[in-house]
């Protein structure tokens, strides 16, 4: 009994550790002081400027539509990548193997400084859209790759096969047979590159034109120049907003997983 | 025969084999463009890294990068400042980490799925904006700017035990609990029940966590810039810097190369890394 209460203590003393900050900012962002502790009355205004002020809003929006291009491109490249190499045996196939694991392993600062390399070749000094959409490619598409891998290597592999007897063509066959099999796969796959675009700042920041900023950009930026800036406090009500966002995105993933389970 | 049908690369005539030179459609070639995008944006940009590491402004070889890393007293500092700091978030977030873990795997699994979920909760947050609430605290509660180093191990802990957790509650939860039982009825203690079987059977778990947290806090200037009060130089730093203050493209790519050296033994004692660790829960 005195055991349990020390493992339960224990844990909850974690979870405060990990929530404490979180809850700081949350409480704080109802109200508009420019520094955390000192509580200058309720107000709703740093919410107000999330969707007004002329330095925020873009950034949001930039983060959020960037998440979802690379996601989505990524999401195409990586199944397919996926799939071509399930099937193949050869050379080729095995080195793209090997390049998908490098890309994986290797440190984000040093992925970021080759593709600002690179693309200083192609580009020369200008950076364009372009440029930060494909590191952020980089960063997810191995991870696509890696969540579809498991559901190809599940599937009955006679199924295509019997698509085929049955007088499919192999483009259909993969349409109608081989991707609704790997879909949950495919779905996780996009589900992790929203979430590892939406959190990157290093590949970000050596890839953006310097016009160009999001969320993790702008608040180092702003945390790099001090408390002085004016717009740290409006990401308290940021933070508080992706906090919300993300319990709801777990309660619903968790319904899904019940429903299915009960099937 | 219609032209898709065909599987093999080898058509048959009278009995014996010839080269089919039509391209066909084969599930193959699908991966071409992700081989090729990875050529272009991976493999080839890491060549021009080892290029620039070993030629000088002018484009000839030399290896005046690397001795000049190895002369400088302040970047041996930074370069042990950054092995040290790693080592210590990762033993923080080992020691922190374990018995969560652990006490999670023996809870009824429908209360230990949940806590899990709220220790995976927070990785949604942008990590810049969680370095910024962790920051927040240390200086409501007086401790932010008075030792930089500290500071720096505790935001990196705060940023990385999540993905010390995870592997090792993984493999925790996966453990073939009838040894346990054996080892107990053989005579053994409590102590030597966890020494001699439950943590040689956590093994795998606690090596990807080390990889897993070790690895990216050598070189996550973010969370060092945060907390260090600009007093905690890691080398993940000064690549950064070399590639824009400094505009020195050759010494951060000797730096860089250096750091993949590092990154290298490291996974080399660990026995590798498991990429699929690193999901941040949309795995779970």
């Amino acid at each position: 009994m005195i055991k349990k209460f020390f493992s339960r203590g224990y844990i909850f003393l974690v979870l405060a550790f990990i929530y404490a900050p979180i809850f700081l900012l949350v409480i704080y962002s109802f109200t508009d002081s420019t520094v955390v502790g000192v509580w200058s009355g309720f107000s709703l205004d740093l919410y107000k400027r999330l969707l007004t002020d002329g330095e925020i809003t873009p950034v949001i929006i930039n983060t959020l539509v960037l998440a979802l291009l690379a996601s989505v491109l990524s999401t195409i490249l990586g199944t397919l990548g996926a799939i071509g190499l399930h099937y193949s045996r050869g050379g080729f196939g095995k080195v793209v193997k090997g390049a998908s694991r490098v890309s994986i392993i290797n440190a984000e600062i040093v992925t970021a400084i080759s593709l600002a390399l690179i693309f200083s070749l192609i580009l020369g000094t200008s950076r364009s859209y372009f440029s930060v959409l494909i590191g952020h490619m980089v960063l997810c598409t191995p991870f696509v790759v890696l969540s579809v891998t498991p559901k190809l290597e599940q599937m009955d592999s006679s199924l295509y096969e019997a698509a085929l007897d049955l007088g499919a063509t192999p483009r259909k066959a993969l349409f109608k047979v081989v991707l609704p099999e790997i879909l949950p796969g495919i779905f996780s796959g996009f589900l992790l590159s929203i979430t590892l675009s939406l959190d990157d700042y290093v590949v970000t920041a050596f890839t953006k034109p310097a016009t160009f900023e999001t969320i993790s950009t702008k608040v180092y930026n702003s945390l790099a120049k001090g408390g002085a800036n004016s717009s740290l406090p409006v990401f308290r009500a940021l933070t508080t907003v992706i906090f919300v966002v993300a319990i709801i995105v777990v309660i619903i993933m968790n319904i899904k997983r019940k429903k299915k389970k009960e099937k | 025969m219609t032209k898709g049908k065909v599987i093999s690369k080898t058509v048959y005539k009278d009995d014996k084999p010839v080269k089919n030179r039509k391209w066909i459609f084969s599930r193959k070639q699908l991966c071409i463009p992700y081989g090729l995008f990875l050529f272009m944006f991976v493999i080839f940009p890491l060549l021009l890294i080892v290029f620039y590491a070993f030629t000088d402004e002018t484009g000839k070889i030399s290896f005046y990068n690397f001795i000049d890393f190895f002369t400088n007293p302040t970047s041996i500092t930074n370069l042990f400042m950054s092995i040290g700091l790693a080592g210590i978030t990762t033993v923080c977030c080992l020691l922190i980490g374990y018995p969560v873990a652990y006490i999670l795997s023996k809870m009824k699994q429908r209360v230990a799925g949940v806590i899990v979920m709220l220790f995976v909760l927070p990785m949604w947050i942008n990590f810049v904006l969680r370095a910024m609430a962790m920051k927040e605290l240390l200086t409501l509660i007086g401790m932010f700017g008075k030792n930089n180093f500290l500071n720096t191990v505790i935001g990196m802990v705060y940023d990385y035990l999540p993905f010390m957790i995870m592997p090792l509650y993984t493999t925790l939860i996966k453990r073939d609990r009838s040894l346990e039982e054996a080892a107990a009825d053989l005579g053994s203690n409590r102590r030597q029940v966890f020494t001699k079987v439950i943590f040689p059977l956590s093994l795998p778990g606690v090596l990807s966590g080390i990889n897993m947290v070790f690895l990216p806090t050598m070189s996550c200037y973010v969370v060092s810039d945060t907390f260090g009060n600009g007093k905690v130089t890691i080398i993940g730093k000064l690549i950064e810097e070399q590639f824009g203050v400094a505009a020195n493209w050759n010494y951060g790519s000797a730096l860089a190369l250096i750091m993949l050296v590092i990154m290298f033994v490291t996974m080399l004692l660990t026995g590798g890394f498991k990429p699929q660790e690193n999901m941040r829960g949309a795995n779970l």
